[in-house]
């Protein structure tokens, strides 16, 4: 009997993205997963080379859509940083509980999938549920759902919405009571278990030389979260403990992420009712351009590490723009993950490595 | 210091002033070398390879790597200069961090710099038969570019 090739995707039952895989299977057992990348490629890097520093921040949003805030955040930290511009604290409390409650409904999507890929499909209209009112309090904001271009280099857009702080108190309340629902409906559900635990390990080691970061990180012991490790804006000064877990599997990811979803909600609890008065945008010119040189920062987002690298000739546009996105580190260990698992445990890992294609493919 | 252990390493190399975290600049002949110095020293431990990008500077390529330690929690950026923009090649270092597999192929693919010794080697993100490496600052499409 010879291997059997077969092609997973690009088209999903769930919502993964155009991610085509093309795997070797003896029997059910999986010998080799090689992804195709390339479905979503439309050349982001070198767009942004013909556009200004105020214009390019609007591209990434649709880069990793579900945490677009945090996107936004990581290109005004760069170029504030090249022009050393000083951010007012109101803009700055305004920006991490926008991040908080990004990363919230993207955790929340990511739930509500992954339950979807090993065959339980209530949670999924649960998730989407709750991430309606988060997707609400957005649209009131901020103006757009999805793609909210809010964060500017040197604070916000405009200002919050009179409603914002009381919807945003109701709807921790509100959320609180519903995870433990989502404790018992799957976490401790022995068919979730055994679906989940044992299956799709890495070590710590091998998370590190594949370039791993987020919760694929830190299910394996390695501490990574760039909120603690060189901090931006004001989590300096918030108290939130690190997910760390030792396993490695698919059941530790899914353990840090729920963790992880009490932690924002801990932050926001911290921030909310104490946003400064103030400014919500420092005073810049109109035209920016960053001096001559190499500029680099980092922020967390609801995937891992997300780095955008910009090297400026002194001109309107950027020269060269790198966008270091955590999905394709973390795409190029499900190779090492899947292999001698079967087909069904090839699904399970896909979903609890929470891949956004068009982050990948950029 | 790092900058005296790194000159030990490699003579010939020159550091960057006034930069966000160290940059060393290297011929393209000796960046295996250096990336097994990087990996194994202890002193160094440099495991995490977070950033690989290419550069087209019209004259030459230029291959930029970042790199941090989890043990030590330093940075560095190396700067390797590929001197011959029609036969560009750098060598591979997908068994020293295996993040490089993947990304050296993106390299590939948009920029046209072949690594040596890579197990792989072929486009990811565009399609077998594409022409043309489209990220070159002289890349020409007369179709799809629209130049502004």
């Amino acid at each position: 009997m010879g291997d059997l090739i077969i092609n997973v995707g690009p088209q999903h039952p769930s919502t993964h993205g155009v991610l085509h895989l093309v795997i070797t299977l003896n029997g059910e057992t999986v010998k080799k997963v090689e992804p195709h990348l390339g479905y979503i490629h439309r050349s982001i890097e070198k767009m942004c080379e013909s556009l200004t520093y105020r214009q390019f921040i609007y591209v990434t949003s649709r880069m990793d859509y579900l945490s677009s805030h945090i996107n936004n955040h990581a290109c005004a930290l760069v170029v504030e940083k090249g022009l050393q511009i000083e951010v007012p604290q109101r803009a700055q409390y305004i920006r991490v509980i926008l991040d908080e409650l990004t990363r919230l409904a993207s955790h929340q999507l990511w739930w509500g999938a992954m339950a979807m890929d090993v065959g339980a499909i209530t949670p999924f209209f649960h998730a989407f549920r709750e991430r309606e009112i988060i997707n609400d309090i957005m649209e009131q904001t901020c103006g757009a759902r999805l793609t909210m271009n809010f964060i500017v280099p040197g604070g916000c857009m405009y200002d919050l919405h009179p409603d914002f702080v009381k919807r945003v108190k109701d709807f921790i309340v509100f959320f609180k009571s519903k995870l433990s629902e989502y404790d018992e409906m799957v976490t401790n559900n022995p068919i979730f278990q055994a679906r989940m635990q044992n299956v799709g390990s890495i070590t710590k080691e091998n998370a590190i030389s594949y370039g791993c970061s987020g919760p694929v990180a830190r299910a394996a012991g390695v501490v990574c979260d760039v909120r603690k490790l060189s901090p931006y804006d004001v989590y300096s000064q918030v108290e939130f403990t690190e997910a760390i877990e030792k396993e490695g599997d698919c059941f530790a990811r899914y353990k840090v992420r729920m963790k992880e979803m009490n932690e924002s909600m801990r932050i926001i609890e911290q921030l909310i009712d104490n946003i400064p008065e103030g400014e919500f945008q420092a005073k810049t010119k109109a035209v920016l351009k960053l001096p001559k040189g190499d500029f680099y920062s980092n922020v967390e987002t609801a995937r891992g590490d997300f780095g955008v690298y910009i090297i400026s000739e002194g001109g309107t546009t950027p020269y060269r723009i790198k966008f270091r996105s955590p999905g394709f580190c973390n795409l190029s260990a499900l190779d090492h993950m899947a292999r001698g698992n079967k087909i069904g445990d090839l699904v399970a890992i896909m979903g609890s490595l929470d891949l956004v294609i068009p982050d990948i493919d950029r | 210091m790092l900058q005296e252990k790194l000159l030990s390493i490699c003579p010939t190399a020159t550091f960057e002033e006034n930069t966000q975290w160290p940059t060393i600049n290297i011929e393209s002949t000796e960046w295996r070398r250096l990336a097994e110095h990087l990996k194994n020293d202890p002193e160094l431990a440099f495991d995490y390879l977070f950033c690989i990008t290419g550069v087209d500077w019209k004259t030459h390529l230029t291959m930029v790597y970042h790199l941090s330690s989890t043990i030590h929690r330093h940075t560095i950026v190396v700067k390797a200069k590929i001197a011959d923009r029609n036969n560009a090649a750098i060598e591979s270092v997908y068994n020293i961090w295996a993040t490089a597999e993947l990304n050296e192929r993106e390299a590939y693919d948009l920029f046209g710099i072949n690594f040596t010794n890579h197990p792989d080697l072929r486009r990811l993100f565009l399609t077998d038969d594409w022409v043309g490496y489209p990220l070159r600052k002289d890349y020409e499409d007369p179709i799809n570019m629209i130049k502004l």
